[in-house]
C-alpha cells in the first residue's frame, strides 16, 4: 500500500543532548530569558506570575525534596488536580530525577483512580488539596507501592497524622535540606536523562473497555510539540489558558511541552467554575477546545441574545446570518456578493468584535477545536466572527499531532494536511492509519494491545476516513460506528448527533440506526439553556428530569429534530437516514456513570446496552416507558431514578420541500 | 483549644420576656474555647432569643453574660462585634444590590480606620488599608470557595450560596465567636455538606469557637463537640452529642408531650433522632 500523504517542511529528528529532555528545556529557558512570564495562576483574585527561572527553581526542589524521600530512576508520580502550576513542576520534577509523571482526572471516581494507580505501579503522588488526598487514603490499601502522598493545599490537612502525607511547602523544604548534603545530586540526575527516556504515561479513558496508559517519550513530546509550533508560527510571546484536564494528553502538549519549547505564558484558572471569566481576562492567543467546549460557548451566547430586547437581538441576529452566510461561501471557495462585504466591517464594529472582546478571543491569532468532529454549524458560527478556529486530528498515540487545517486553507469537512514527519496511508478496509515520530512506545503493560493498535510502526487510527484531491483528510467516523440501515443506506451517527447539537437546546444526541429500519434519536437537554427558555415562558419545573419531560420541551426538541431532517433532504447519500423517532433522556449522559468519557465522547455501546429497553421502545409504537436508572454520585455512592420517559414521532422532510 | 482558663462566654441565669411570654427562662450555659457547640430545641423553644441576647440584639430581664470572665450584659450590636462576635441570620440579610466582594468587604467595616478625608481622596493610609482588607477577604474568598461569584450581586444568587456569603462576611470580621442561626436551613443535602464542611474547617483553619442553631440532627452529629437542648425557654439538656440525642426530655420535647405539635410540616430534618422520635413533626418555624 502506498503512503497517500506526507506532511512537508523541516523535521527535527536529531536532538541536542543539551536540550533533549524537558528538565533540560527548562533550565535553558531558564537561562535564556531567566525573567520572562513562564506561567500565572489566579489566586486570591489577582494573577500571580511565575517566570522561567523560578518555574526552574520550585521544580527543582520539588525534585530534590522527591529524592530525599528515595525516589528512584523509573519510579511513577501520580499527579491529580486542576490545573496548578505545582503540579506541572511536580512532572518537570518527576522527569528530573528520571521518573514518569502519571497524571490522573480529578474528578476520577475511587475505582477509576485504583485501578490505574496500581496498574501504573505509582510509588509517589502529588495531588493539589484534601479531596484528592481522601480519595487516595481511601485506596491505599489495595495500592501496596503507593508510598508518598504530597498535597498542595493544606486547607482541611492539618488534621490528618498519617506519616506518609507531606504537604509541598514542607516536600520544598526537604528538598532545601537535602541539597546541603547533596549539592549535585540534582544536575547529575537530569544529566543522566536522554531523549529515549519514558517522559509521561497517559491514561485513555478510552470509548472502550480499560484504560490504557500510553507511553510516550520526550523524543516523541519534542519533536512533534516542536514540529507542530514550526508550521503554525509559535512565538514566545502566545498566552495560553490550560483548563483542561491535565490528564489529557493535549493538555500536556499545550501547557507543558510546547510551552517549555517555545518559552510562552500558560495561565492557570481561579477554578473551574470561574474559567469563562478567567478567558475573558486572559485573552489567549493561542486556544485550543473540544467541539463540546465550543457548543457551550455557542450556547452562552445564543442564551444571552435570547434574554436581549428585541431591537438588539434582531440586530445581532442579522449581522451573525449575514457573516455565516459569508464564511459559508469563503470556506467553500465561492464569491462573495459584495453587499455582504460591504456590510461586514459595519457588523464587525457592533457585533463581531464586541462579541469577541467578551468571549475573549479577540486577541487569538489561532484556535483548534480537536477530539471530535466539530458540528459544521458550530465551526462556521465561529469562524465567520472573525476567530481563525481550525480543525487538527490527533491523538493521545501520535503524540496528538497528526493533522492541522494550514491558514487559508481550512475547510469544514476535513481536518487538514500532515503536519512534517507525519505519514498517512488508508487501509483496505478505509481506515487511516498514520506513522511518525510522535508514535507512542506502547501500551504500558499491554503488549497485546500495543500489538493490535501498532504494525511496523504504522498505528491504527480506529477512525474511517479518505484522503481527498488536495490532499486534506476527511473523517467520516469512528470506523466501527459507521452502519446501514436495515435497507442498506448509509447511516453516520456522529454526523446527525452534531447536526443536532447545534441547537443550544440540546446537549448531548446518540443516534441509532444499524439493521434498524430508520434512525431515532436519545436526547439530552442542555440544563441551563431549555431551564432559561422554559423560565420566560413560565413553565415551571423541579428537576432536569421533571423538565426533560414536559410536553412543551419536547415540543421545542421536536422543531430541532425537523430542522435536521430538512437539512438532510437534499442529501441524496444520507435523506434517507432522517431521525424518525426520538425521546428525550431522563438523565444527564455522566462520566461517572460510564455514559461518556471523561473527555465527553459518547460511549455507544455501552449506552445501546444500558437503554435497550428505550431503544426498543423506540422501536415500537409504544409512546411512553418506564425507566429506572441506576446513578452514580459524585462521591461513588449510587442511587436509582425512576421516570416516565415520552417517546415522539418526527416527520421525514421530502426531498425539495419547505 | 486555648490554654486561657474559662469558658469564652457564659450565660448565667438569663431570662428573657416579651410581655407575659417568657422566652428564656433562667438559662445558664457555658460556650467554650475553640469548641462547636450545638443549640437544638423544637421551635419556640428560644434558641434564637438566646443568640440575640449574647449578640445585643436583646438584653435579658434578669441573668448576666460573661465574655473572657467580665460582665458584658448590657452591651449593644456593635458593641458585641468590636468584642468579637460575629453572627450571621436565619434569614439572609445581606445588601441584595452589592456585589460579593462588597457585601464580604462590609464585615470589615469594625477593623477599618482613617479619616473621611483621607478615604475620599483615597490618599496614603486610605489606599494601604483597602489593599490590605481585599487581601483579607480574597483569603475568604477562597477559603469559602466564592471566587466564581465575587462579582454578582449577592441578590441574584441562589439560596445555599446567600447562606455562604453571610457566612463570609461573618468571617470578615475575624471573630473569635462566631454565631450561626440555621446556617443549613432550606438547603439541599449537597450544599449542607459543604456547609458542614466549611464549618469544620473554620473551626480547624482559624480556630474560631462556633455555636449554631441547628436542626438537622445528622449535622449536629458530624460537626459539634456538645449539644445544648432547649425546650419552652428552658434548658433541658447539655452534655457530648451522643449523650444528648438519648436524654429522654430531649426525646419528649420533640415528640411534644404537651406542645401543640399539630403544625406539621417539617419532615425531614428529624429522621435521625433514636426510634419513635422519627415519627415527630415539630411544628413549622415562624419566621
Amino acid at each position: 500500500m502506498d503512503v497517500l500523504a506526507t506532511g512537508r517542511g523541516e523535521v527535527r529528528e536529531t536532538l541536542d543532548r543539551a536540550r533533549d529532555t524537558f528538565p533540560k528545556l527548562v533550565r535553558a529557558n531558564a537561562e535564556r530569558f531567566p525573567g520572562k512570564i513562564a506561567i500565572r495562576e489566579k489566586d486570591y483574585g489577582i494573577w500571580q506570575s511565575f517566570t522561567w527561572r523560578e518555574y526552574y527553581e520550585q521544580a527543582r526542589l520539588i525534585a530534590l525534596g522527591l529524592a530525599s524521600l528515595g525516589f528512584a530512576r523509573g519510579d511513577k508520580t501520580a499527579i491529580i488536580g486542576d490545573n496548578r502550576p505545582e503540579l506541572y513542576w511536580a512532572v518537570m520534577a518527576t522527569q528530573a530525577l528520571g521518573g514518569v509523571p502519571v497524571p490522573l482526572y480529578p474528578d476520577a471516581a475511587e475505582k477509576e483512580l485504583q485501578y490505574i494507580v496500581d496498574h501504573a505501579e505509582v510509588r509517589f503522588a502529588v495531588v493539589e488539596d484534601q479531596e484528592q488526598v481522601d480519595k487516595l487514603l481511601r485506596i491505599k490499601a489495595h495500592c501496596p507501592r503507593l508510598e508518598h502522598v504530597v498535597y498542595e493545599d493544606p486547607r482541611g490537612l492539618r488534621s490528618y497524622r498519617e506519616p506518609y502525607l507531606t504537604s509541598l511547602a514542607q516536600l520544598q523544604e526537604l528538598g532545601r535540606k537535602f541539597e546541603r548534603e547533596n549539592p549535585t545530586h540534582f544536575d547529575e540526575e537530569v544529566a543522566r536523562g536522554g531523549a529515549d527516556d519514558l517522559a509521561i504515561i497517559c491514561y485513555t479513558s478510552g470509548t472502550t473497555g480499560t484504560p490504557k496508559g500510553t507511553m510516550l517519550s520526550h523524543r516523541n513530546l519534542i519533536v512533534t510539540a516542536g514540529n507542530a509550533a514550526a508550521v503554525e508560527r509559535l512565538e514566545a510571546d502566545e498566552d495560553i489558558l490550560s483548563y483542561l484536564p491535565m490528564a489529557w494528553v493535549g493538555d500536556h502538549i499545550f501547557s507543558y511541552a510546547q510551552s517549555i519549547l517555545t518559552g510562552f505564558t500558560v495561565n492557570c484558572p481561579e477554578s473551574a467554575a470561574t474559567v469563562l471569566q478567567d478567558l475573558k481576562e486572559i485573552g489567549p492567543t493561542y486556544f485550543f477546545a473540544p467541539p463540546q467546549i465550543w457548543e457551550r460557548i455557542l450556547t452562552n451566547v445564543m442564551v444571552r441574545i435570547e434574554d436581549c430586547a428585541w431591537p438588539k437581538r434582531r440586530m445581532v441576529r442579522f449581522f451573525l446570518d449575514v457573516a455565516q452566510a459569508m464564511e459559508r461561501r469563503h470556506l467553500g471557495g465561492q464569491p462573495v456578493p459584495l453587499w455582504q462585504r460591504l456590510l461586514y466591517p459595519l457588523g464587525r464594529l457592533l457585533v463581531y468584535g464586541p462579541l469577541r472582546d467578551n468571549l475573549g478571543l479577540r486577541r487569538v491569532r489561532r484556535a483548534y477545536t480537536a477530539g471530535e468532529a466539530i458540528g459544521p454549524e458550530i465551526f462556521v458560527f465561529f469562524r465567520a466572527l472573525g476567530i481563525n478556529v481550525k480543525q487538527l486530528y490527533g491523538m493521545t498515540e501520535a503524540s496528538v499531532f497528526i493533522t492541522i487545517q494550514k491558514d487559508r486553507a481550512v475547510r469544514v469537512d476535513t481536518v487538514g494536511t500532515p503536519i512534517p514527519g507525519v505519514e498517512l496511508r488508508i487501509s483496505e478496509q478505509g481506515e487511516v492509519l498514520y506513522r511518525s515520530p510522535g508514535v507512542f512506545l506502547g501500551y504500558y503493560k499491554n503488549p497485546e494491545a500495543t500489538a493490535q493498535t501498532m504494525e511496523n510502526g504504522w498505528v491504527h487510527s480506529g477512525d474511517a476516513g479518505f484522503i481527498d484531491q488536495e490532499g486534506h483528510l476527511k473523517i467520516i467516523d469512528r470506523a466501527r460506528d459507521v452502519g446501514r440501515l436495515a435497507d442498506g443506506t448509509l447511516f453516520a451517527p456522529k454526523y446527525l448527533e452534531n447536526k443536532l447539537k447545534f441547537s443550544p437546546y440540546i446537549r448531548e444526541a446518540v443516534c441509532i440506526g444499524q439493521d434498524r429500519p430508520w434512525v431515532a434519536a436519545l436526547i439530552n437537554i442542555d440544563l441551563a439553556a431549555v431551564g432559561n427558555w422554559a423560565e420566560r415562558r413560565g413553565i415551571a419545573y423541579t428537576s432536569y428530569t421533571d423538565l426533560s419531560q414536559k410536553p412543551e420541551v419536547y415540543e421545542l426538541i421536536h422543531q430541532e429534530v425537523a430542522r435536521v431532517n430538512r437539512s438532510l433532504r437534499d442529501d441524496a447519500v444520507l435523506r434517507g437516514a432522517q431521525i424518525r423517532r426520538f425521546l428525550i433522556l431522563h438523565k444527564e449522559l455522566d462520566p461517572d456513570d460510564e455514559e461518556i468519557t471523561r473527555t465527553r465522547k459518547v460511549r455507544r455501546r455501552f449506552i445501546a446496552e444500558k437503554y435497550a429497553s428505550l431503544i426498543e421502545a423506540l422501536y415500537s409504537d409504544r409512546d411512553r416507558i418506564q425507566v429506572e436508572a441506576q446513578v452514580t454520585y459524585e462521591d461513588g455512592r449510587t442511587g436509582t431514578v425512576r421516570a416516565d420517559v415520552r417517546i415522539r414521532p418526527v416527520e421525514a422532510a421530502a426531498p425539495g420541500g419547505p | 483549644m486555648s490554654q486561657a482558663s474559662g469558658p469564652l462566654l457564659a450565660v448565667d441565669g438569663v431570662s428573657v420576656r416579651f410581655g407575659a411570654l417568657v422566652a428564656l427562662n433562667r438559662v445558664s450555659l457555658e460556650i467554650r474555647r475553640g469548641e462547636v457547640l450545638a443549640i437544638i430545641g423544637p421551635n419556640g423553644a428560644g434558641k434564637t432569643t438566646l443568640l440575640n441576647v449574647v449578640s445585643g440584639f436583646y438584653h435579658p430581664y434578669e441573668g448576666r453574660i460573661l465574655y473572657e470572665g467580665k460582665d458584658r450584659t448590657w452591651l449593644r450590636p456593635y458593641d458585641v462585634a468590636a468584642l468579637g462576635i460575629a453572627r450571621t441570620f436565619q434569614n439572609v440579610a445581606l445588601f441584595k444590590g452589592m456585589t460579593v466582594l462588597d457585601n464580604v468587604m462590609t464585615g470589615r467595616v469594625l477593623k477599618m480606620g482613617g479619616s473621611f478625608l483621607q478615604d475620599v481622596l483615597y490618599w496614603g493610609p486610605a489606599k494601604r488599608q483597602e489593599i490590605e482588607h481585599r487581601a483579607f477577604v480574597e483569603r475568604i474568598i477562597d477559603f469559602l470557595e466564592i471566587q466564581a461569584i465575587r462579582k454578582t450581586p449577592a441578590g441574584r444568587l441562589p439560596y445555599g450560596l446567600q447562606k455562604r456569603v453571610e457566612l463570609a462576611r461573618a468571617l470578615a470580621a475575624e471573630p473569635t465567636l462566631l454565631l450561626l442561626d440555621e446556617p443549613m436551613a432550606g438547603m439541599n443535602v449537597e450544599e449542607k455538606e459543604d456547609m458542614c464542611r466549611f464549618v469544620l474547617d473554620v473551626n480547624a483553619e482559624f480556630g474560631t469557637t462556633i455555636a449554631l442553631i441547628e436542626h438537622d440532627m445528622s449535622v449536629v452529629m458530624d460537626i459539634s463537640d456538645r449539644v445544648v437542648a432547649l425546650d419552652y425557654g428552658r434548658k433541658i439538656a447539655d452534655g457530648p452529642p451522643a449523650a444528648v440525642r438519648k436524654d429522654q426530655a430531649v426525646i419528649d420535647a420533640y415528640l411534644g408531650v404537651a406542645h401543640d405539635s399539630t403544625g406539621g410540616g417539617l419532615d425531614g430534618p428529624l429522621r435521625n433522632l433514636p426510634q419513635g422520635v422519627a415519627a415527630a413533626k415539630p411544628p413549622l418555624e415562624r419566621r
